[in-house]
This record gives structure tokens, C-alpha cells and sequence, in this order.
């Protein structure tokens, strides 16, 4: 009996000291990072370095902000949800309609392939698919990284959320007339809108973060920029800068702040939009 | 709009995984072609020569390998003792209560921390603590990483094991109790043989997730071309080598980077794929 409750309390211990390095990292970016947040973090673009380094020896704050990185993120964000998510819901549509066949249950590895590839690589193949051929960094070619690395994830959601609806549903569907196609468009997808709706804030959540695969293909830029064909910032790419580069150093934190409240709540709130369809 | 179409539009989406992922590989296999006829596939492998000297260029992917191989297994060492109480917590102790639900929120959020602030948390808090500790003078190096790593994959272990400790069937344990036996029993005798397997697979997976991770290891790791001769001491994982130098590189560089990370790409595939297969029988099981 008391190896019994030594072991409970083992684990309830051990359980307990996993929320310490998520109470030490949220509470390390909030304390360093909450300052730093005011209006012109948001609608400034970065400092160059020799601005910031007159700013640090007459002892004022940096000016500037990440303006330049929300914009680029918000860009890149939107070209790749428009594509990734009708095609990530059209072939996870496919893989729930004929997930007996050969050619599904193919589609269905490649796409756990793909969402187990490390993010460096689709770094690298967008390198060479967009960066190469169009002979320098863009916007496109960053949302083309972060759409490779979305798409699994709608396809997989997509596909759970079709597969759980009651059949019935389906079927009476058919039965009024309506064909594979309308009762697809009108019954099915309406019918899993939550699934697929929390599928893809969990997409965005887990890409909007993601470093790599942008550093060979979006580059980074100071100034806030809307074409789509030339370098382009985000706002992790900015975090990654302000790292490398000792004068910049203090923006590192309300960079980072603004980045995980931002990925925090998506999932928090996927989590809960979740719960509440599935009710 | 008439099945046909559908069918044909379905079909056409579908289309989309084979042609990125054979892209996926072709562009990796022939762009990693230079470095492997330059230097000779096995001779890459085992080549721990990394200097852009122009020149004598010489690239070898062995202290890359060894320090991806290091950081991940300390990784998943470090891990286990967090992961699998979380996962009974979660799957059997207080299965359904609310405080388990709590903490497998916690767990979420961790997984949805962005990996370079990892990385920034152990550079700004872990790597002075490491050497104040005066476990290595710099800092950061192969331990540190995999101490930030094995943090970032515990909710991939924890959540997946949790799955298939609470699949065990209640007659077992019904059983096992009405034999006499104490509730670390249990876990001992039934729940670790029953979901065994399920648990070890997910461990598998989280091993794949641990060994493409880019910037924490590269934010950790000290960045030295080297193969790392002790846990403390720095080095190179093949996701950071190709961080840190992809920029910057060219040609035979370029190549021998890219034939890394056909080499991550395909490890992970392996390990991936072996943890899968395992999933699925464990599943039927």
C-alpha cells in the first residue's frame, strides 16, 4: 500500500512538473515582453541597427516595431489558407469517399509523409521550386512553404470530421435525390464545418510560427512591403534577426509576446470552438 | 454538377499529394546528386570533414548525423520520465476528471509554443542555469538542446500513450483487482503489457518529430563542425547545419547541404512510417 501511494504521488508529481517550463516560458516572454507592447510596436516597421544603437547609448527605448513582420505574415498567411484550404478540403474529401482504395490509402501515407517531413526541408524544396526558378526570395515562395506545410493538416481533419458523421446523413441525402456531389456540397460539408473549421486555426496556429522554412524563402525585409514578388518579413523571421543582431536584442521579447499570445489563443480557442460543435 | 465531375474533381485534388511529394523527393535527389558523385555516397556518410576552403572543399555528413542521433536520444531519455506520468495521470488515475483535462491543456499549449521561442527560453534562462551549474563553460552544446527538446516533445509522447493506456479493457483491470492486486500493479502487470506497444509507438513518433526540429537545436547547440565527443560538448545537428548555412551557400556547399537534408528527410520518413505501422496493429490489438 504505501509503494501504492508513493507511485500516485510519484506521478502526480512529475505530471504537476510538466506546466513548469509553460508557466517559466510564458511567464519569462510576459515579463520581458509586456513594455515593449505599445501602438507603434504595431504600426512601425523595424529600426535599422545604427538607429537602434543611438537609441541604446542616449538610454531611450528602441524605436520602431514589427510592423514589417505583421503584414509579411498576414500576406503569406492569406496566399497560402487560399489555397491550401479548398484543396486540403477537396482531398480530404477524396481520402473519406473512397478510403478503401489502393490509390486513397496512398494518398493517405504520402500525406503522413508529408506531415511528418521536418519543416528545414519543405525549406529547401521551396528553395528550389520557387526561389531558383524565379531567381530571388518572395512572398510567394513563403507561402508556398507554409501551403505545403498546412495542407496535410486540413486533409487529415477533413477527412476525421466527414468519416464521424452518421451515415444516415448521407444516405438520406441520396434518398431525396440529390447526387454525390450535392449532397457533399449541401449536407456533408455544412454538417462538418466545425471539424474543419478548428482543422485549420490549428493549421494556421502551428505555421504562423514556424521559422525555417521562411529563411530560405521569404529572406526578411525592413520595411513594411505589400508585393508579393519581392523578400518579405514575418514576424518570426523578425524574432530570428533581433537574436543575431546584439543591437536589437531588446525586441526580441515583445516580438516573441505578441507571436505565442497570437498562437496560444488560436489553439485555445480551436479547443474550445471543438468542444462546443462537438456537443 | 453531375457525379462524373465530382468524382474527376475529388480525383484531380487527390492528385495534389503524389505530385508534392514525388516533387519532395526529386528535387532533393537531384540537387544532392552533385555532393554524393563529388565525394561518393558512403564516403559522405562517413566523412567527418566540413571545410569551404576554396579549393580543397571537403563536406562530410558524419558529425551532423552524430549530433542529430545525440540530441535526440538524450531527448527521448530525458523525456520518458515526464511523459509517461502525464500519460497515466491522463489515462488512468484521473481519467475523465477535470483536472486531467486541465493538464492535457497544458500539454497542448506546449506543443503549440513555436519552436525559436523555445529557443530564445533556453538560451535567455536554461543556458546560464547550465552554467552556473558549471556543467559546461559556454553553455550551450548537445545537452542543452536536448533538455529544450525532450520539454518540446513530451506532449507528442504524452498525448499518444495516454490514447492507448485509456483503450486497456476494464475487465482486465477489474480482474487483476479482484486477484488482490494494488493499483502500481495494475499499472505494472496489465496496463504496461496491454498498451505496451501503443506506448513504444509513441515514443517512435516522437522521436521523428524531435529529429527535424530546426531552430531550437540551432539556437542550443553551439554550432561547431565537429562530432561532439562528450553530452556537454557542442556541435551541429543536420537540421541546424542546414540552418545556419543554407544563406550563405553555393555550389558543392549547396549540394552537400541538400544531400543532408535528403538524408533528415529520409530517416524521418523511416522512423515515421515504422511508428505508424505500429500505431495501426497496436490499434487492432
Amino acid at each position: 500500500m504505501a509503494k501504492d501511494k508513493l507511485m500516485l504521488w510519484g506521478i502526480c508529481l512529475l505530471a504537476a512538473l510538466t506546466a513548469v517550463p509553460l508557466l517559466a516560458i510564458l511567464g519569462e516572454v510576459l515579463l520581458r515582453g509586456y513594455d515593449q507592447l505599445s501602438w507603434s510596436f504595431f504600426t512601425e516597421p523595424t529600426p535599422t541597427a545604427y538607429k537602434a544603437m543611438k537609441a541604446i547609448e542616449a538610454g531611450e527605448p528602441i524605436p520602431g516595431g514589427i510592423a514589417n513582420g505583421i503584414i509579411g505574415t498576414m500576406i503569406m498567411l492569406g496566399m497560402a489558407v487560399v489555397v491550401a484550404v479548398p484543396l486540403g478540403i477537396l482531398c480530404g474529401a477524396f481520402l473519406a469517399e473512397n478510403g478503401k482504395n489502393r490509390f486513397a490509402q496512398f494518398v493517405s501515407y504520402l500525406t503522413d509523409l508529408l506531415q511528418g517531413t521536418p519543416s528545414v526541408i519543405i525549406g529547401i524544396i521551396t528553395y528550389i521550386w520557387v526561389v531558383v526558378p524565379m531567381k530571388g526570395y518572395s512572398a510567394i515562395a513563403g507561402s508556398v512553404a507554409l501551403c505545403i506545410m498546412m495542407l496535410p493538416l486540413i486533409i487529415r481533419s477533413t477527412e476525421e470530421t466527414l468519416k464521424i458523421l452518421p451515415a444516415s446523413l448521407k444516405e438520406a441525402g441520396l434518398a431525396l435525390g440529390g447526387n454525390n456531389a450535392r449532397v457533399m456540397m449541401k449536407v456533408q460539408l455544412p454538417a462538418a464545418f466545425g471539424g474543419i473549421f478548428t482543422g485549420v486555426l490549428l493549421a494556421i496556429s502551428r505555421v504562423i510560427g514556424e521559422t525555417a522554412p521562411l529563411m530560405f524563402t521569404a529572406l526578411g525585409c525592413s520595411f513594411v512591403r505589400f508585393a508579393v514578388d519581392k523578400p518579405i518579413s514575418a514576424v518570426p523571421l523578425l524574432i530570428w534577426e533581433f537574436f543575431n543582431d546584439p543591437n536589437l536584442q531588446e525586441l526580441i521579447w515583445g516580438a516573441s509576446l505578441f507571436l505565442l499570445l497570437f498562437v496560444l489563443t488560436l489553439n485555445i480557442l480551436s479547443k474550445y470552438l471543438a468542444k462546443k460543435w462537438n456537443q | 454538377m453531375n457525379d462524373k465531375l465530382y468524382k474527376i474533381i475529388l480525383f484531380v485534388a487527390a492528385l495534389a499529394m503524389p505530385i508534392v511529394c514525388g516533387g519532395v523527393v526529386y528535387a532533393l535527389v537531384t540537387d544532392a546528386y552533385d555532393a554524393f558523385e563529388h565525394f561518393g555516397f558512403l564516403n559522405f556518410l562517413t566523412s567527418s570533414e566540413w571545410s569551404y576552403t576554396e579549393g580543397a572543399e571537403q563536406y562530410g555528413a558524419l558529425p551532423f548525423i552524430t549530433g542529430t542521433l545525440m540530441t535526440t536520444m538524450q531527448a527521448l531519455l530525458f523525456c520518458i520520465p515526464f511523459s509517461l506520468p502525464v500519460a497515466l495521470f491522463v489515462g488512468e488515475y484521473f481519467k475523465g476528471t477535470k483536472i486531467a483535462s486541465v493538464l492535457s491543456t497544458v500539454t497542448d499549449l506546449l506543443a503549440g509554443i513555436p519552436s525559436i521561442i523555445y529557443g530564445l527560453w533556453g538560451f535567455y534562462t536554461l543556458r546560464p542555469i547550465i552554467m552556473a551549474l558549471n556543467i559546461s563553460p559556454q553553455g550551450s552544446g548537445v545537452l542543452t538542446a536536448s533538455l529544450v527538446l525532450a520539454i518540446m516533445i513530451v506532449p507528442y509522447a504524452a498525448s499518444l500513450s495516454a490514447e492507448f493506456i485509456k483503450m486497456v479493457p476494464n475487465d482486465l483491470k477489474e480482474g487483476a483487482y479482484s486477484l488482490g492486486a494494488t493499483r502500481a500493479e495494475v499499472v505494472r502487470k496489465v496496463i504496461f503489457p496491454v498498451a505496451g506497444s501503443g506506448i513504444f509507438s509513441s515514443y517512435v513518433l516522437a522521436i521523428g518529430r524531435a529529429l527535424g526540429e530546426t531552430m531550437t537545436v540551432t539556437m542550443l547547440i553551439g554550432n561547431t563542425n565537429n562530432i561532439p565527443d562528450s553530452i556537454t560538448s557542442t556541435g551541429n545537428s543536420m537540421a541546424s547545419i542546414i540552418a545556419n548555412q543554407f544563406g550563405e551557400a553555393d555550389d558543392l556547399r549547396l549540394s552537400s547541404l541538400i544531400a543532408i537534408g535528403l538524408i533528415l528527410f529520409l530517416i524521418t520518413a523511416l522512423i515515421n512510417m515504422v511508428g505508424k505501422i505500429m500505431i495501426k496493429r497496436a490499434r487492432i490489438a
